[in-house]
């Protein structure tokens, strides 16, 4: 059956009956009755784009949780990410450049595991590492080559969790902090009850455990920009709508002929993919 | 039980400019070397088709993992140190050429009062012109006997360069002429002409024309794709180890390179050093390598732990200020790099191209090229525009008082990506009695061995150097004509985020064996066949980028170990030096 699809749309060809019927669903006479085949059903005849998600495009085979294995926890987060860069008029907010998708791909790889950061202990349990400080500047951090780093703020790095555990422990927060203060679901929110809740996470007034919930929110900010900006072969900036917003045409051979030019250059957006074909 | 393997001349640790540069001189001197390099072999291969924005400038693909080893971090004496865990607080090159492939190509020569500070700084201000605590001093060498060896890296690396209006006397122009001028860069220049000051294009190892250098090695001509700091270079036209020094040392037939080799230990008997001990990194074998000499060649945070590990030297004690290993550190944090970022409202730049040496500077503000009789602070430093070439990741500035997310945030970073400006201070940082390296007492290496402990606090001379800065900036970007200037603001104290690699000292040169390390060729007084290259040297740091001033002493110390090799003795006498420092 693989044989006979198409390798960019996977399941094109699969009627949700067969899918069923290959997933032994059926065959376990489960369909169409009781809890587990009505929660299914519903799934599937409501899929994807409830508008917290990105809608389903030819590159959804790109977009499937690898990371986050609860939906409640990926429609948390994807809201939380809209909120931080929402769709405006210049463009795409963060749900449809796939920011989601981009983070929870982070997250399931070797950056979110920590596996090239030093996390020996022992980890002092003390004001300092368990809750410690924003110790950012307002702009951005300073130091050699400060100019192409990252602008969000960096707190020292102290806990025992890494970055996977903190975004799990964040979103779990983010839904108990509105179930307490709303009773409703993150996602299911206003925009600015959102925002209220976010602010929090980023004044650090919300208690979180073994990391303080201004690390949280940085680490979702830094990621939610570079989702938005990264190449589109990590999964966000969707169609590299995230490069045209900012008039950025991706990696090129050089600027050689340009350099001194005082026009502004408009170009069309190239991804490392068109780069490295150029190589051969 | 490690294997011992046949002796060579000369072992070195480390292969970036400094292991590097040394590899290359003593190998075609005819002597047998050996490098050791604890990361992978790579080539330009590597770096071909890999302008990827989140992988290299984001997730530091170049930088060292941090997962077996890292270093720990507090601001005084009282606290325990915690370590620097992620690699968006420590970055520190790896893999062979080191932390001189993913460089941006800034290139400067230091000043006189850089290297002869104490002398310079009495005989100009007099004795109390010096604060109290500080132990900045003189090198033991000075500019004019550093020039020969300036000249001769500036040749390896085909630095292509303007003349620096208020620069010292230079034997010979750069290699090559300067970069093209963007507009940014233009603007820099023609405000601060304007403005009475000598502004120049920043000499670059962005090479401006394909360049053939003495060793016959070729490095091709830079292209401005912006990809350059934290890479390496596509086309091979950024001078590093990978396209100059390590190709000369291989084609001598005489130097072998080890990769996935980690030094840890140097071995010694009777006041000798006789070779190293290290660990193949993809078997977990331990060899011993023997030697006639042994090169520590190695960033300056493996140089210093090196010789704590392996009991060399007197340790530096602060408070009984008594001890030379892992005194005066040094290095450019948190509060140098300031000076205000102007937002355009008029103006669009194209800064998505560019390269990481493309840039502007003036040395109206720079070492003693100003009065100091009324400022209280000593030295000082350049002033810089840099076109790197911006990712879009990057590039999410807002004016200050912008909130940092949200529609108002998207909006204006989007609006102002190519319409900002950043120019900085690049100021000298002094050393202090309180500011050192030593072995921390509670968190160790895969191995179970230590890990090097930096103390580090700002002063208020630092302060006042980030202020005067902050200000001289301020006003060059308004008359650039920005509609919105944020002046940087000056940090409480140092951040614990070791970032763009300038962190030096620890095994510092000088005159005296009682405040010093190594003499000024970099042998250790205390092992006369072992010697410490790299910025681990520098007593106190100066106003500019290091690099050039790191392969001028690798040049220099390659000298001292092809006589030292001829004639083994200790290849300086020591001096008394004159009071406090």
């Amino acid at each position: 059956m693989a044989e006979t699809q198409d390798p960019k749309k996977p399941g094109s060809n699969m009627s949700r009956r067969n899918f069923l019927k290959n997933t032994g669903l059926v065959a376990g006479g489960l369909i169409g009755g009781g809890l587990f085949g009505g929660l299914i059903t519903n799934q599937m005849k409501k899929p994807a784009n409830n508008g917290k998600k990105p809608a389903a495009t030819a590159n959804h085979d790109m977009d499937a949780r690898t990371f986050f294995s609860r939906t409640d926890d990926f429609e948390t987060l994807s809201a939380a990410t809209e909120r931080l860069y929402p769709e405006d008029k210049n463009g795409p907010g963060a749900i449809a450049l796939s920011v989601p998708y981009f983070i929870d791909r982070q997250l399931a790889g070797d950056w979110g595991s920590n596996a090239h950061e030093y996390m020996k202990g022992p980890f002092p349990q003390n004001q300092e590492s368990a809750y410690y400080e924003n110790q950012s500047k307002d702009q951005n951090k300073q130091g050699p080559n400060a100019d192409v780093q990252t602008p969000t703020p960096t707190p020292r790095y102290q806990t025992r969790m890494n970055r996977g555990e903190i975004f799990r422990e964040g979103v779990k927060t983010l839904q108990d902090v509105a179930n307490t203060k709303h009773k409703k679901k993150f996602a299911e929110l206003e925009g600015e009850q959102m925002d209220a809740i976010l602010t929090d996470f980023e004044e650090g007034k919300i208690r979180m455990n073994g990391i303080d919930s201004i690390a949280f929110f940085n680490l979702l900010l830094q990621t939610t920009v570079e989702g938005a900006y990264a190449d589109p072969v990590y999964g966000g900036n969707r169609d590299m709508a995230g490069w045209k917003m900012k008039e950025y045409p991706g990696p090129r051979m050089g600027y050689l002929g340009q350099i001194e030019d005082e026009e502004f250059a408009v170009m069309k957006q190239e991804s490392l993919r068109d780069y490295q074909d150029m190589w051969g | 039980m490690a294997k011992k393997l046949e002796k060579v001349d000369v072992v070195v640790v480390g292969s970036g400019w400094a292991g590097g540069v040394v590899s290359a001189e003593v190998a075609k001197a005819g002597y047998k070397v050996v490098t050791l390099e604890r990361g992978k072999p790579v080539d330009r291969q590597d770096y071909i088709g890999v302008k990827d924005e989140l992988r290299y400038t984001d997730r530091y693909e170049m930088m060292q993992n941090l997962a077996p080893e890292t270093i720990t971090s507090r601001n005084t004496l009282e606290e325990e140190a915690l370590p620097v865990r992620t690699r968006n607080e420590m970055m520190a090159g790896t893999d062979l050429g080191g932390g001189s492939v993913h460089w941006a190509g800034a290139t400067y020569r230091w000043r006189p009062i850089d290297f002869q500070f104490r002398t310079k700084t009495v005989e100009r201000y007099g004795e109390k012109k010096i604060p109290e605590g500080m132990i900045s001093r003189d090198w033991g060498i000075t500019y004019e006997e550093m020039d020969p060896y300036y000249d001769k890296w500036e040749k390896t690396a085909g630095i292509s360069g303007e003349e620096d209006p208020l620069g010292e006397k230079r034997s010979n122009p750069w290699p090559n002429p300067p970069m093209k001028e963007s507009p940014a860069v233009k603007l820099f220049k023609e405000t601060t002409k304007k403005m009475g000051y000598h502004p120049y294009q920043v000499a670059s190892a962005n090479l401006s024309q394909s360049y053939t250098n003495p060793d016959g090695e070729t490095i091709a001509q830079c292209m401005f794709c912006s990809f350059c700091t934290q890479y390496g270079c596509d086309f091979g036209a950024k001078s590093d180890p990978l396209v100059t020094v390590i190709p000369t040392a291989v084609k001598t037939g005489n130097c072998e390179i080890r990769t996935h080799s980690l030094v840890r230990r140097v071995l010694h008997e009777n006041g000798k050093a006789t070779g190293v001990m290290y660990v193949d990194l993809r078997t977990g074998l331990e060899y011993i390598q023997p030697a006639d000499v042994v090169v520590l060649g190695a960033f300056s945070f493996t140089n210093n732990r090196l010789l704590l590990l392996s009991k060399i030297g007197k340790p530096y004690d602060p408070v009984k200020r008594t001890g030379v290993i892992g005194r005066n550190f040094n290095g450019q944090f948190n509060i140098t790099f300031l000076g205000a970022r102007g937002f355009f409202e008029d103006k669009k730049f194209n800064l998505f191209m560019g390269a990481g040496a493309l840039g502007g500077a003036l040395s109206d503000f720079a070492g003693d090229n100003f009065d100091h009789s009324d400022v209280d602070f000593i030295n000082g430093g350049g002033i810089e525009i840099r076109q790197y070439g911006h990712g879009p990741i990057a590039t999410n500035k807002v004016p200050r008082g912008t909130k940092q997310w949200g529609p108002e945030f998207k909006d204006k970073s989007l609006h102002y990506t190519n319409r900002s400006l950043v120019v900085w201070y690049t100021p000298a940082v002094m050393s202090w009695w309180h500011n050192y390296t030593s072995l921390d007492p509670t968190y160790t290496d895969e191995f179970g061995d230590p890990l090097l402990r930096i103390t580090n606090k700002y002063t208020d001379h630092d302060k006042a150097m980030a202020k005067f800065g902050i200000e001289k900036c301020t006003e060059i970007m308004e008359k650039m004509g920005a509609d919105i200037v944020d002046p940087d603001e000056i940090p409480e104290e140092f951040d614990h985020i070791y970032d763009g690699g300038h962190y030096a000292g620890g095994v510092s040169m000088g005159e005296d064996p009682a405040t010093s390390a190594v003499n000024n060729y970099l042998q250790l007084w205390d092992m006369e066949n072992l010697f410490v290259v790299g910025g681990s040297a520098f007593p106190q740091f100066g106003g500019h980028h290091p690099t050039a001033t790191i392969g001028a002493l690798s040049y220099r110390a390659s000298e001292g170990i092809i006589k030292y090799l001829k004639e083994p003795k200790l290849l300086t006498q020591p001096k008394k030096a004159a009071a406090k420092a």
